[in-house]
């Protein structure tokens, strides 16, 4: 296949994915003669700039089954969305607003091992704070025990904070159960589903959530925004700012609005539910069509956590005996992300692998794939081949895999000491 | 990670990929590393009757850096006595190979894999005598 401009097949839309062109579109008006603040409420152009944000709220709210309501005046309306930089902030206003405002309920915040950074940080900054942290633990398929939350909920657990798919591993958690074991206990349950949104049917109401982040650019709307779905009935939720200014979004989040980022989130959002059947039906066809070539003609692959419970695009697995960041240099003509050491800031391979159970060695062998609106069946097949032509390359000079073909368990040999 | 050149032409075009037979008395094998730790080297040295490099193999588990400091390595004990040969230092290899500071430690793995190669020769010709 003919790669265009030598630009490399993009498989990383868990990383981020492109603007849809759609959105694109949406979003020229408030970059050029709409450039009014959301915020201005004296003339025209801060009018124009306010109707095109609440319509994006409109659209975020209907994409997660939020409540859109009716003014008056017939015109449509959400109070439950807040506007972010992104989910980061999201996850950020969720949790440490959340604790703060509710310290004199109690200060017990329940999360799990394999969070997102953007929800570990947090908490671990709360735990400095005189709060008390708990992290759930995963099974090998990643998925959290429901008992074990049960067990973990006590009278002083104010938040419990649980992504709905896994950044890395793309595993669902079972989040209507872990909403309804919150709801019954009066614990509020927050959800980051920057990942899920788009991907699998979102209902705050079906699926007992509380509060919710969300991200525009991994729905292919634009970078530097997202939002904050808040639950304002049964029960009302309350969360302190932790952005202090001109009281924009209620309160909640300060800071005069990103306009054109907003719409093109919005029309984003629109997309994704409209299309998110269709979508995610394909995804799962190319994505399994890929697993199943990649799991037959290469032996030593094994797949990290749950194929059943898990984002129609999403595959991560090891290709042992090869290392993660080598086979990305070896597969060239493909933009996939590795859980190996080597291609992190702080040489640890990945800690979300690591909790599952995976060996450090099989770490540093995965590799994510994450397919996208944008990528063919053409792209996917030609993909297989690049996979299997590199790591057959490599294991040809690899001398662990040598060391397997002989029979040698690499896990009895005394290695000479690594670095 | 984004490579210099010659990280690139010794990563696609690695020298001297293979093995020797490690029972032969001429061979001498180093194997260095763990794979948890996500670099294993195996380099292979091969000498004349004068003591002197006449050929070397590797093979690496490893990121690009890691394969290209022991490609490297082959290269430049070839020709060299076994005791030229210990001469060669990590921070050669990083040097000529531009790595970032993140990845010295394949170019220590290089020289590790040299030494360890030369011991294994010189204990089999002890023994030998």
């Amino acid at each position: 296949m003919q790669l265009d401009n030598h630009r490399p097949i993009y498989f990383d839309n868990h990383a981020t994915t492109p603007l849809d062109p759609r959105a694109l579109e949406a979003m020229m008006p408030y970059l050029k003669e709409e450039f009014g603040n959301a915020a201005s409420r004296s003339h025209r152009f801060g009018w124009t700039a306010e109707e095109a944000v609440e319509n994006a709220r409109n659209q975020i709210a209907r994409l997660i089954g939020a409540p859109v309501r009716k003014n008056d005046r017939g015109k449509e309306y959400t109070q439950e969305i807040i506007f972010t930089s992104g989910a980061t902030e999201s996850d950020n206003i969720a949790i440490l607003g959340a604790a703060e405002f509710y310290k004199d309920k109690g200060n017990h915040i329940i999360t799990v091992k394999t969070e997102h950074k953007a929800v570990l940080d947090p908490c671990k900054y709360l735990a400095s704070k005189d709060y008390d942290v708990s992290y759930l633990r995963v099974g090998t398929d990643g998925l959290i025990s429901l008992d074990e939350l049960r067990k973990t909920i006590t009278d002083k657990t104010i938040l419990v904070t649980i992504m709905w798919a896994n950044n890395e591993i793309g595993v669902l958690q079972p989040i209507r159960e872990i909403g309804a074991i919150c709801r019954e206990r009066g614990v509020i349950f927050h959800t980051d589903a920057a990942q899920a949104a788009g991907k699998v049917k979102i209902d705050v109401e079906t699926d007992n959530i509380d509060v919710l982040s969300l991200s525009g650019h991994k729905m292919y709307g634009p970078k530097g925004v997202g939002a904050l779905y808040v639950r304002r009935k049964n029960p009302r939720v309350r969360l302190s700012p932790i952005i202090h200014g001109g009281g924009h979004e209620r309160g909640y989040r300060s800071g005069t609005l990103n306009v054109p980022a907003i719409v093109g989130f919005g029309a984003a959002a629109e997309i994704a539910m409209n299309e998110l059947e269709e979508e995610s039906t394909r995804l799962k066809e190319l994505r399994d069509y890929f697993w199943s070539e990649i799991s037959t003609r290469l032996e030593y692959v094994e797949l990290n956590g749950s194929l059943e419970h898990r984002l129609p695009n999403n595959l991560n697995a090891s290709f042992a005996y090869v290392e993660g960041e080598a086979l990305m240099m070896k597969m060239k003509d493909l933009a996939v992300s590795s859980g190996s050491a080597c291609t992190s800031a702080s040489l640890e391979p990945s800690y979300v692998l690591k909790e599952l159970g995976v060996r450090e060695e099989l770490a540093h062998s995965s590799i994510r794939f994450g397919f996208g609106r944008f990528n063919t069946r053409e792209e996917v097949e030609y993909a297989v081949g690049v996979v299997i032509n590199a790591v057959e390359a490599l294991r040809q000079m690899s001398p662990l895999y040598d060391m397997a073909k002989e029979g040698i368990d690499l896990s009895t040999v005394n290695w000479a000491g690594g670095h | 990670m984004a490579y210099g050149n010659k990280v690139i032409d010794h990563f696609e075009n690695p020298r001297n990929v293979g093995s020797f037979d490690k029972l032969a008395s001429d061979v001498g094998t180093g194997v260095v590393g763990a794979p948890e730790c996500g670099d294993v080297m195996k380099l292979q040295i091969q000498v004349d009757e004068n003591g002197v490099i006449k050929d070397a193999k590797f093979k690496t588990f490893g990121c690009g850096s890691a394969i290209a400091s022991s490609s490297l390595a082959t290269e430049w004990v070839k020709g060299r006595t076994l005791d030229d040969a210990l001469k060669i230092r990590n921070s050669d290899i990083a040097h000529e190979l531009s790595l970032p500071p993140v990845k010295i430690h394949c170019s220590v793995l290089a020289e590790d894999a040299i030494r360890a190669a030369i011991n294994d020769l010189k204990e089999k010709q002890t023994v030998k005598v």
